[in-house]
């Protein structure tokens, strides 16, 4: 047996009522977002933006940032900024584009490098020219929007096209949160960032996608249930599966986080954040919203496709389990254990359509 | 489906054996590997520049001086052309890709026509390596004699992609030349080269290196004006006014007497009499004879040695110099007459290359990044192998057998492939650890839906896994498909590192939450007989 309980195996939150509060929660926050990015901007990186980024380690106790802060103004190299970078030992150097030459940008490097003396050690050099800048800032978009329409189209073939649509307005609602995360905190936005956006986007989909499922499970077999009823149904059944892998997923980001270096910091936590909205969005954004997008039992029915790949000849009868268990053991006089009576009458009921309990189940 | 046959049972196990094996030799220490076999010994991930430390370098061909010196060399052939013709004409000029002039007598222009349409080249196509049937030059001819030279878009890329393959073979040999390091050149679309050196010291040396386009040429010096008067009024057009290293200017003449083809060998050593470091060099017959015409008739004037358009040293010809080899001295330092003894060998860029992109780790922070990830991996571990066991008990540590396998398994696919682990691909393992149990936790809450709709232990199992088969797939689908767009699109650098990690992560999982631990399960369910689910 487990050794605690706590994540409550019947929840009956009326999840969807709270779509009250919920939409207009995460109405704002998205304009809010839109707004942010339109005046606050985002902190890019060397990768969109072009420039050179050095990490040094000085051999002494600690960096003085000031003191090189003065230094390096001094050798005239333009946009400089410098910071501790993890330890204070470690300093991380940010050189903005200089002009469109590339050699220029190059020649900075060993400037920087002179200037620094031996006390320290260059640990990392990134540098990117305007050319390769803007294509990486083209390559990004394009990625970007190529993933939503390849997932778009996969669940569209899967599913109705009011889940492909819910389940895109969930997964750009909690782009727009991380990204704003991004921009609030003045997280570097670089290459990594963008793989963090499209995990985060793989993520809430995945979670998306499992309470997806379960809803169109139900919708065939409770043809007459009210749809946000039912929608509650399916949410507090996948509830519980919902929480576990949040956490474990949050554990995962978490130690990477705290102990995965410093630079993976700024992908962790973005990663952090999007596990932690991908959550919520599942719950109060992806399936409230098939409400307002008109789905109902029928539009359901069309298409014949069974959930499960697995024909019903892999589904084992309780007198087939049974037999499998004791077929190569010496029957010990027990018999399996099973009343025998709920199993077939299930897939009877999915043959025709008609649950056990029907469009009038009661709570 | 919790039935399965003894040859579906032997394949799953004999694929988890086989990659523990293959995942093996990552956790060997040396003096272990070194008694295995080779195909094992080498299953080992490869680690990325930013985790072993390197350079990762980006060069450009430069398209602009393609261009300008291919229009140059057309312009001379035309001068050439019409002067072995007789064929009078004014305004020779190039602006940018058009080359034109204006005949003197208009009634040459059908002759004239001819002679320079023999000029255009057939197009080699870049696929098939037959003729595209385009040409790299069109000829046109306007009123009162104009005649315009088009260099072609097909023609100019040809050239560029043969820049590109020449520049990479002597990327290649002047790599090689530094030692030790294996590198990894390819080219990167039309006119880019990608350079991975693992674990250099000294990146700056490396591009210098890189960056240099050693077109070397023998020269003499135009004695009809000194430098400052050419720098004053104008220098003679057949004579360029070229700079020192140390800034001074000199008049050098056009002509290349011989030029940086012709030699065969150059090595760095010591000037016997004042042991500064020098290259000597040696040519081949051609430029051994040229060198010595050229020497025989210009005893007591200053020749020019220019590198790069840089006038290294002209020293005044003493003496014949009739054997083919000589030597340069231009106030070195032992590694720039290294580094100098290096180019010459590996002969000259046909065009010269800029850094566009630099990536380089030192191998300290590859090491820390290394540690940390380790780190960050154990802890993830932890805590979802505590988490999963308090939720599931006994199912939650079949979910972390299965766990365990899929890391396995993904180190050695990983090594098999021969796919480059990074510091995202590191971040990418680590967060598979928690997305990882989804599947299971799919599982085990369908199982647990069954039995709670009244169900007994074995039949809920079963139904749990059957219904959670499509979701798994539907859930783990759309993942890759991100997953497939971030490797699509990360082009070559540590982004996709982590799409590598992420799909392989994702399909491995498919397989151990589902697969695995199913036949776990089957095990167990056979084993005890349960009455009654344990989760």
């Amino acid at each position: 047996m487990p050794l605690i309980d706590y994540i409550p195996a019947h929840t009956h939150i009326g999840f969807m009522k709270l779509r009250r509060f919920s939409f207009p929660l995460s109405a704002a926050i998205s304009v809010f977002a839109v707004v942010l990015f339109a005046t606050v901007g985002f902190n890019l990186g060397i990768d969109f933006r072009g420039g050179t980024l050095i990490e040094a380690q000085t051999s002494q106790g600690s960096a003085d940032v000031g003191a090189l802060r003065e230094h390096l103004i001094d050798i005239e190299i333009g946009d400089v900024q410098i910071q501790e970078f993890g330890s204070p030992r470690d300093v991380l150097i940010r050189l903005g584009q200089v002009g469109e030459n590339e050699q220029a940008q190059q020649n900075i490097v060993s400037e920087v490098k002179n200037a620094l003396g031996p006390d320290y050690t260059i640990r990392r050099v990134e540098s990117v020219g305007p050319s390769v800048s803007a294509e990486l800032v083209r390559q990004s978009i394009l990625a970007m929007i190529l993933g939503a329409v390849a997932v778009l189209a996969y669940l569209w073939f899967r599913f109705e096209w009011q889940f492909a649509v819910g389940a895109i307005v969930t997964t750009v609602h909690d782009i727009f949160v991380t990204l704003m995360i991004y921009s609030l905190l003045g997280i570097d936005f670089d290459l990594t960032s963008i793989a963090a956006i499209l995990t985060i986007m793989g993520y809430s989909l995945n979670d998306t996608v499992v309470v997806y499922d379960r809803i169109r499970e139900m919708l065939r077999r409770y043809k007459k249930m009210p749809l946000p009823e039912l929608l509650d149904t399916a949410v507090n059944a996948t509830f519980s599966r919902t929480i576990i892998v949040s956490v474990t997923t949050f554990f995962a980001t978490l130690a990477l986080y705290f102990f995965g270096g410093e630079v993976l910091r700024g992908f962790s936590l973005a990663m952090t954040v999007g596990v932690v909205i991908g959550t919520y969005s599942t719950t109060f954004v992806a399936a409230p919203i098939l409400i307002h997008l008109g789905l109902r039992s029928r539009t359901v029915e069309p298409k014949a496709e069974e959930p499960a790949k697995a024909g019903p000849e892999d589904v084992l009868s309780v007198e087939e389990a049974a037999e499998f268990i004791e077929a190569e053991e010496v029957v010990e006089g027990k018999s399996a254990p099973v009343p025998a009576a709920t199993v077939p009458a299930k897939s009877a009921a999915k043959a025709s359509g008609k649950g056990p309990k029907g469009g009038k189940r009661k709570r | 489906m919790l039935h399965f046959s003894r040859l579906k049972t032997a394949a799953i196990l004999i694929t988890v054996a086989l990659g523990i094996l293959f995942a093996l030799p990552n956790v060997l220490p040396q003096s272990v590997l070194s008694h295995l076999p080779t195909w094992l010994a080498s299953s080992r991930v490869t680690l990325g520049l930013d985790l072993q430390g390197g350079s990762h370098i980006l060069l450009e061909v430069d398209g602009d001086a393609l261009r300008k010196e291919r229009a140059e060399q057309v312009r001379d052939e035309v001068r050439r052309v019409l002067r072995d013709q007789k064929i009078g004409y004014s305004n020779l000029a190039v602006r940018d890709t058009t080359i034109s002039l204006r005949l003197r007598d208009p009634a040459d222009m059908e002759k004239a026509l001819a002679e320079l349409r023999k000029l255009a080249a057939p197009v080699t196509n870049a696929v098939f390596g037959g003729s595209s049937g385009e040409m790299d030059l069109t000829v046109s001819s306007g009123s009162e004699g104009a005649i315009t030279l088009q260099l072609t878009q097909a023609g100019l890329d040809a050239r560029m992609r043969s820049a590109v393959d020449q520049s990479i073979e002597i990327i290649r040999r002047r790599i090689d030349q530094l030692g030790t390091v294996e590198p990894n050149i390819q080219r990167q679309g039309l006119n880019r080269i990608l350079v991975q050196v693992p674990g250099l010291q000294d990146p700056q040396r490396l591009k210098a290196l890189l960056g240099q386009t050693a077109k070397l040429s023998f020269r003499m010096v135009d004695q009809s004006m000194s430098p400052e008067q050419a720098l004053e009024g104008r220098a003679p057009p057949e004579s360029d006014l070229l700079y020192g290293q140390d800034g001074r200017p000199y008049l050098v003449e056009k002509q290349v007497r011989v030029s940086g083809e012709d030699l065969v060998d150059a090595q760095p050593g010591f000037d016997p009499q004042n042991r500064e470091p020098i290259v000597s060099f040696r040519f081949n017959s051609n430029g051994a004879r040229r060198f010595a015409a050229t020497t025989q008739d210009a005893v007591g004037r200053p020749f020019a040695i220019v590198l790069d358009n840089q006038v290294i040293s002209a020293p005044v010809i003493r003496e014949p110099i009739l054997g083919g080899s000589g030597q340069i001295s231009g106030s070195f330092t032992v590694q720039q007459a290294n580094d100098l003894a290096i180019l010459l060998r590996a002969g000259a860029l046909p065009a010269p290359l800029k850094v566009v992109e630099e990536r380089t780790v030192g191998p300290s922070l590859g090491a820390d990044s290394i540690e940390a990830g380790k780190v960050a991996a154990y802890v993830a571990t932890g805590l979802v192998a505590v988490f999963m066991i308090a939720v599931y008990g006994l199912f939650g540590g079949f979910a972390l057998v299965a766990l365990a396998v899929h890391v396995t398994l993904m180190f050695a696919l990983q090594s098999l492939l021969g796919a480059t682990l990074t510091l995202p691909g590191i971040a990418g393992v680590v967060l598979t650890i928690g997305m990882a149990v989804d599947s299971n936790v799919v599982i085990f809450e369908r199982i647990r839906d069954e039995a709670r709709e009244g169900r007994a232990a074995i039949s809920a199992i079963d139904k749990g896994f059957v219904n959670a088969l499509g979701t798994i797939l539907d859930a783990n689908v759309t993942s890759l498909a991100t997953a497939v767009i971030l490797f699509l699109m990360g082009g070559s650098g540590p982004v996709r590192g982590f799409a590598v990690t992420y799909i392989l992560g994702l399909l491995t999982t498919m397989f151990t939450a589902y697969t695995l631990t199913r036949l776990m399960i089957a095990w167990w369910v056979k084993w005890q007989r349960p009455a009654k689910l344990p989760i």
